[in-house]
C-alpha cells in the first residue's frame, strides 16, 4: 500500500478510470483467482472461439425454447404508447404494478422525459378473487388525481391468465361512481404471451377507435376528405410526427395523425411539469371516422386497427416504416393520390437535394455490408434504403418477425443486384445474429443501443436508428421519415463510416497515409 | 435545527392539502403513510409495507424485479431464466449497471436475457416441458455456466407449474445447480417480498444443496459483503477499504458475485450488511444455523465510512484495529480536500429523498458531511425497521413519506422548492421540467461508484454538477 491515493479532489476519478487503477487492477486478481473458481483463462479462451464458429452457429440455430436477447418486448409498453398519442390521457393498466414501473422506466431512458402511467397494483389475493375491486378503486383514484382527459386501459398477463374481464370491469366501475359515466375509457385486452409491443399498440389504438366510432360495420359511414395517419410504434416519433405534419402543410392535405407523443414525449423545460402534452384529441379522434383513408406507416402495427377502419368504409394504405427515396415517393404519391392534390413542388425540391446528397457520398456507401435488426417494420423500412443507397443488407432479423414478413424482406432483397446476399430471419433474436455475424461478416450493423454488445463482442460498428436508443442522446428529436428524415439516416451511417475509417486509419508511421483530410 | 426554523412552508398543513385530493377511502390509507418528524421519535411514525392503492402511481416494482433485478440477476457466473413471457427480462435487461469482471456470453452473463418467452400455448398446457428444453439449451451453448436460476414471472404461480420439480430434474442432469425462484411479480407488495423470496432461494437451494469448495482455507479475517448490487462499483469501492484493514473478503453478495462465493459464505467469520433491507434475511439465517454474527455498515460520506471502519475493526484483534485507524487517517486529506472544495458550494442545500432500500437514510450523512440539509425523505418499499432506524440519521420537521405517490411527490417538492431532488429515473425529468436539480440515487445517474472514499469524492462532484449547472439560470426566457 503507497500513500498515494488515486482519488483526489482535484481531478476526481469515475468509474472510468477509477478501477483501472493499480490498487484495483490488483484487487480483481486476488478476488478472481481466490474467491471465484471460474474457468481457467484457456478454457474461457477456448469456449469464446467456438461461439464464434460455424459449428457453434448450427447448435445455436437448432435452439427450440430459449429466447436470447430478443428484439421485442410484450404488448402493454406497446398499448400504453398507443394511449400516449391521445389528448390528456392516462394508461391505466390492469395487473400487477410491477409492469408500469418498467414501462414507464424503459420509455423514459430512451424519450429522457416523464412518463405517466397508474397500475391496479393486483395481488395474491387479486389473483384468487379477481381484480374488479382494484378497478373500481383504481379508476376513482387517477380519475381524481391526475386529471385525465381519458383513461384507457390494458392489461398485464396477470390480469389475463386469470381472465379478468375489462368491459365488464370498466361497466362495473361506471356504475359506482369511480368515474362519470360520459367519461371515455377505452380498452384493450394485451396478453404478453401474444405477440409483442407491436400487437399492443394495434390492439390499443382498435380499442380507442372502437370506443370512440362504435363496433359495428358500416361502409357508408359519410366521409369528409381528411386523411388519418397511424405512425406505429417509433423510437423516432418526435421527429417523425412533426415531419408528416410539415409535409401535409406543403401539401396542403388535411392529415390527422392517430396517437401522436411528439408533444408529450418533448416538453419544454421552462418551470412548469405538464403531465400531459400535445396529442390526438377526443373530438379529432371521433371525427377520424369519417376520414375517407388511413394510413398506416406500420403495417405491423395495424393489420387489426386497418381491418376496423376498411369496415367503417375507409380506404386503407399501408407501409413499412418508409425511409429513403422510393418509399417516401410512394407515401406522397398515396397522399397525391388521395387528396387528388399534386405533390408540391417544395417537397420536390427536398427530394431532389436529398438525391443530390446520395449522390455526392455513393462511392461510401456502395457495397458496404450491413446487418439489419428491429421490429419488423423498421427492418423492411431500412432494408429497402439501404439498397437504393447501393449497400447491401446482408443479415435482416426481427424477432417479431413472421414467414410472411420474412417474403416481403426476400422481395425486397430480389429487387435489387446489392441484395444478392441478404436474407431475412424472423423469430430470431440477437444471439442468433452473434453467430451471424461471426461467420458472414459484415461492415456495420444497424439496432438499438442493445446491439453495443454485439459491436463489442464483433468489433463491427454499430449505428443505432432504432427503439431503444438508451446512450445516445437526442436522435429521437430528429426525423427518419420524409426526404428529410432520410438525409438524417444518411448522414447518421455516414459518420459512422466515416469515425471508423479515421479509427482505422491513424496509427502514426504505420497507417495514417489514409488519414486523409478530404473524404 | 428543526425544519420549521428554517423554512416558511407549514409541512404539516402541507400533507393535509395534498391529502384534499384523494377520494375519501384513499385519503384514509395514505395519511398513514405521511408524517412529520417528530423529537425524539423511536420510529418514522408511518405505515409501511402494506399495498399500494390501485391507480395512483406507486413508483414501486415487483416482486420479480426484487429477485432477478436485485438478488439474482448479478450473480454473474450464473444465467438466470426470466419465465414466461418477454417483457420482463427485456425491461430489466442490463437496466441496472451491476458491474462485473467477465467475458460475457462465456463465463458471464450480467448483461444478457434469457426468457422462456411464454406463448399462448405455454400457458394453456403448462410450461415445464419447455423450461426442461430452456435448461438443456442453455447448458449446451453455455457449458461454462456454473448454476442456472429460473425466475419465475406472474402466469407461473397461476398456471400450476412444477418448477421445483423441473430444477430436481435438470440439476441432476446437467451436474449444475438449477434453482427455482417464486417471485412471480403479483406475490407480496412491492419488490421487498421478491428479495426475501430470493434470499430464502438461497437458504434452500445453495446452502442445503452445496457445499463450501473443496480446499478453501478459512483465516481469522473472513468476512462478507452483503447487500451490495455493485451499482457503478459501490462494492469494488467498499472492498478495498476492508482489504486494507487486513480482513479478506470472501464473497461478495452479489455485485460481481459467483456462485463459489454465495457456496463458501457459511465459512465466514462476520457477514458484513450494507443493504438491510434487502439481504437481511440469508444474515439472520447464517447466525441461525451457522452461528456467524452480522454487522450493518454504512460506507456513504467519510463520518459513516470512519465509524463503520471502526465498529468493524472491533469485531477484530488489536492489528485490525490499528489498520483501521490508518487508513482513515490514510483518505482524510483526501476527504477533507473534497469537503474543502465542494462543501462551500453545496453549503445549506436542502435535498428531498426518495429511493429504496437503505438509501433514505444511509445516504443522509453523506450529504450532512457536505453541509446540506435533508427536508424530506422515505422509502419505496421499507418495513417497520427500516423507519425504525431512519430517526437516528435525520432530523425532527423532516417530512416522511412512505410509498409515495408521483402525485404527492409532486406537490411536496413543488412546496418545498428544495435545491436538490434524490429520487429515480421515472421522477428525473418530472422534477427537471419544474426546474429543479436532480440526481438519480439507485442508478447514480450512470456515475459513481459512490461507496467508500473514493465513491465519496464521485459523490460530491456529482451533487455539485447537478446544483451548480448553469442550465437553471437559463430556463426562464427574457421574453
Amino acid at each position: 500500500m503507497t500513500d498515494k491515493l488515486s482519488q483526489s479532489a482535484d481531478k476526481v476519478l469515475d468509474h472510468y478510470t477509477l478501477f483501472r487503477q493499480p490498487e484495483y487492477a490488483a484487487m480483481f486478481e486476488k478476488k478472481k483467482t481466490e474467491f471465484e473458481y471460474g474457468h481457467s483463462d484457456e478454457e474461457v479462451a477456448r469456449v469464446s472461439e467456438w461461439t464464434k464458429s460455424e459449428d457453434y452457429k448450427a447448435k445455436n440455430f437448432a435452439r427450440e425454447a430459449v429466447v436470447i436477447n430478443p428484439t421485442k418486448a410484450c404488448q402493454p409498453i406497446g398499448a400504453m404508447f398507443a394511449a400516449q398519442g391521445f389528448e390528456g390521457t392516462l394508461p391505466f393498466v390492469h395487473g400487477s404494478q410491477g409492469c408500469v414501473a418498467y414501462y414507464r422506466t424503459h420509455l423514459t431512458r430512451h424519450f429522457k422525459e416523464p412518463n405517466s402511467a397508474v397500475s391496479s397494483s393486483m395481488t395474491e389475493d387479486a389473483a384468487v378473487f379477481g381484480g374488479l375491486n382494484n378497478m373500481i378503486d383504481g379508476l376513482a383514484n387517477a380519475y381524481a388525481l391526475y386529471k385525465p382527459k381519458m383513461i384507457a386501459v390494458m392489461t398485464t398477463c396477470m390480469a389475463e391468465v386469470i381472465g379478468d374481464d375489462l368491459q365488464g370491469f370498466i361497466a362495473n366501475a361506471k356504475n359506482k361512481d369511480s368515474v362519470p359515466a360520459d367519461f371515455p375509457v377505452p380498452y384493450a385486452h394485451t396478453p404478453a404471451f401474444v405477440g409483442s409491443h407491436i400487437v399492443g399498440y394495434d390492439n390499443m389504438i382498435k380499442g380507442i377507435l372502437t370506443n370512440f366510432w362504435g363496433t359495428s360495420e358500416n361502409f357508408d359511414t359519410p366521409k369528409t376528405e381528411q386523411i388519418n395517419l397511424i405512425p406505429g410504434f417509433d423510437g423516432f416519433a418526435v421527429g417523425n410526427n412533426r415531419e408528416l405534419k410539415r409535409i401535409a402543410g406543403e401539401f396542403g392535405v388535411k392529415l390527422q395523425i392517430l396517437s401522436d407523443v411528439s408533444d408529450n414525449f418533448d416538453t419544454p423545460m421552462d418551470g412548469e411539469y405538464r403531465m400531459y402534452d400535445g396529442g390526438t384529441t377526443i373530438e379529432e379522434t371521433k371525427e377520424a371516422l369519417h376520414a375517407k383513408a388511413t394510413l398506416s406507416m406500420q403495417e405491423y402495427n395495424t393489420t387489426q386497427t386497418l381491418q376496423f377502419c376498411k369496415e367503417k368504409g375507409q380506404q386503407v394504405a399501408k407501409f413499412n416504416y418508409p425511409m429513403g427515396v422510393t418509399a417516401t415517393d410512394e407515401l406522397l404519391l398515396k397522399l397525391a393520390e388521395l387528396s387528388g392534390k399534386p405533390v408540391p413542388a417544395s417537397l420536390k425540391l427536398e427530394r431532389g437535394r436529398l438525391v443530390d446528397a446520395i449522390a455526392d457520398s455513393h462511392t461510401h456507401m456502395h457495397g458496404k455490408r450491413f446487418a439489419v435488426y428491429g421490429d419488423p417494420d423498421f427492418c423492411l423500412g431500412m432494408t429497402r434504403f439501404l439498397l437504393e443507397l447501393g449497400a447491401e443488407p446482408v443479415h435482416i432479423l426481427s424477432t417479431s418477425g413472421s414467414k410472411k414478413w420474412e417474403k416481403q424482406v426476400q422481395k425486397a432483397l430480389d429487387g435489387s443486384p446489392f441484395g444478392a446476399s441478404g436474407a431475412a430471419h424472423g423469430g430470431k433474436d440477437l444471439w442468433h445474429l452473434r453467430s451471424l455475424i461471426f461467420t458472414d461478416k459484415v461492415d456495420y450493423i444497424i439496432g438499438n443501443s442493445y446491439g453495443k454488445y454485439l459491436e463489442r463482442d464483433t468489433k463491427i460498428p454499430l449505428i443505432r436508428l432504432t427503439y431503444p436508443i438508451f446512450d445516445r442522446h437526442h436522435h429521437h428529436r430528429y426525423p427518419t421519415w420524409g426526404y428529410q428524415g432520410a438525409l438524417n439516416v444518411l448522414v447518421r451511417i455516414l459518420d459512422r463510416i466515416f469515425e471508423d475509417i479515421d479509427a482505422n486509419t491513424n496509427i502514426v508511421g504505420k497507417t495514417d497515409y489514409s488519414f486523409d483530410l478530404i473524404r | 435545527m428543526s425544519l420549521s426554523e428554517n423554512t416558511t412552508v407549514d409541512v404539516k398543513n402541507l400533507v393535509n392539502e395534498v391529502l384534499e385530493a384523494y377520494p375519501e377511502k384513499s385519503r384514509k390509507r395514505r395519511a398513514k403513510h405521511l408524517n412529520v418528524l417528530e423529537a425524539e421519535a423511536k420510529d418514522c411514525g408511518v405505515k409501511s409495507n402494506v399495498k399500494s392503492i390501485p391507480g395512483v402511481m406507486t413508483i414501486r416494482g415487483c416482486a420479480y424485479a426484487g429477485s432477478k433485478g436485485v438478488v439474482w440477476g448479478p450473480i454473474k457466473d450464473m444465467i438466470h431464466i426470466s419465465h414466461g413471457p418477454v417483457g420482463c427480462g427485456y425491461y430489466s435487461w442490463s437496466g441496472r449497471r451491476n458491474y462485473y469482471i467477465g467475458d460475457t456470453g462465456v463465463d458471464s452473463w450480467g448483461t444478457m436475457h434469457f426468457t422462456s418467452d411464454f406463448q399462448e400455448k405455454d400457458i394453456v398446457f403448462g410450461g415445464d416441458k419447455k423450461l426442461h428444453k430452456v435448461i438443456e439449451e442453455i447448458n449446451e451453448l453455455f457449458p461454462l455456466v456454473n448454476g442456472i436460476s429460473i425466475q419465475s414471472e406472474c402466469p407461473i404461480g397461476l398456471i400450476g407449474d412444477d418448477i421445483e420439480a423441473v430444477a430436481r430434474a435438470k440439476s441432476a442432469e446437467i451436474g449444475k445447480p438449477v434453482i427455482p425462484v417464486r417471485c412471480e411479480g403479483f406475490r407480496g407488495v412491492s419488490q421487498s417480498l421478491g428479495h426475501h423470496i430470493a434470499n430464502d432461494a438461497i437458504r434452500d437451494w445453495v446452502f442445503e444443496k452445496t457445499e463450501p469448495k473443496a480446499g478453501f482455507v478459512s483465516t481469522p479475517y473472513d468476512v462478507t459483503i452483503i447487500g451490495d448490487y455493485n451499482i457503478g462499483g459501490d462494492a469494488w469501492s467498499s472492498r478495498i477499504l476492508l482489504e486494507e484493514i487486513g480482513l479478506r473478503v470472501i464473497a461478495q453478495w452479489s455485485g460481481d458475485g459467483t456462485l463459489a462465493e454465495l457456496e463458501n459464505t457459511p465459512k465466514a467469520k462476520v457477514n458484513l450488511i450494507h443493504c438491510y433491507r434487502s439481504m437481511n434475511y440469508i444474515a439472520r439465517h447464517m447466525e441461525e444455523k451457522f452461528n456467524i454474527p452480522w454487522m450493518e455498515y454504512n460506507f456513504f460520506g467519510p463520518s459513516q465510512i470512519a465509524e463503520s471502519l471502526r465498529k468493524i475493526a472491533a469485531l477484530f484483534d488489536d492489528k485490525i484495529k490499528e489498520n483501521a485507524e490508518k487508513v482513515i487517517a490514510r483518505y482524510q486529506p483526501m476527504v477533507d480536500a473534497v469537503i474543502a472544495k465542494y462543501k462551500p458550494r453545496l453549503n445549506g442545500k436542502k435535498v428531498m429523498i426518495y429511493v429504496g432500500g437503505l438509501r433514505p437514510r444511509h445516504v443522509v450523512d453523506a450529504y450532512h458531511d457536505l453541509g446540506m440539509e435533508i427536508i424530506g425523505t422515505g422509502y419505496e418499499f421499507a418495513h417497520n425497521d427500516d423507519y425504525q432506524r431512519t430517526p437516528h440519521y435525520v432530523k425532527e420537521g423532516t417530512l416522511i413519506y412512505d410509498d409515495v405517490t408521483a402525485f404527492e411527490l409532486e406537490k411536496f417538492v413543488e412546496a418545498m422548492r428544495p435545491d436538490l431532488v434524490a429520487s429515480g429515473i421515472k421522477e428525473k425529468y418530472v422534477f427537471q421540467k419544474m426546474g429543479l436539480p436532480f440526481r438519480q440515487m439507485h442508478s447514480w445517474d450512470y456515475s459513481g461508484p459512490y461507496h467508500g472514499y473514493d465513491g465519496f469524492a464521485i459523490f460530491a462532484r456529482d451533487m455539485d454538477l447537478a446544483i451548480n449547472n448553469p442550465v437553471w439560470g437559463v430556463m426562464k426566457a427574457p421574453f
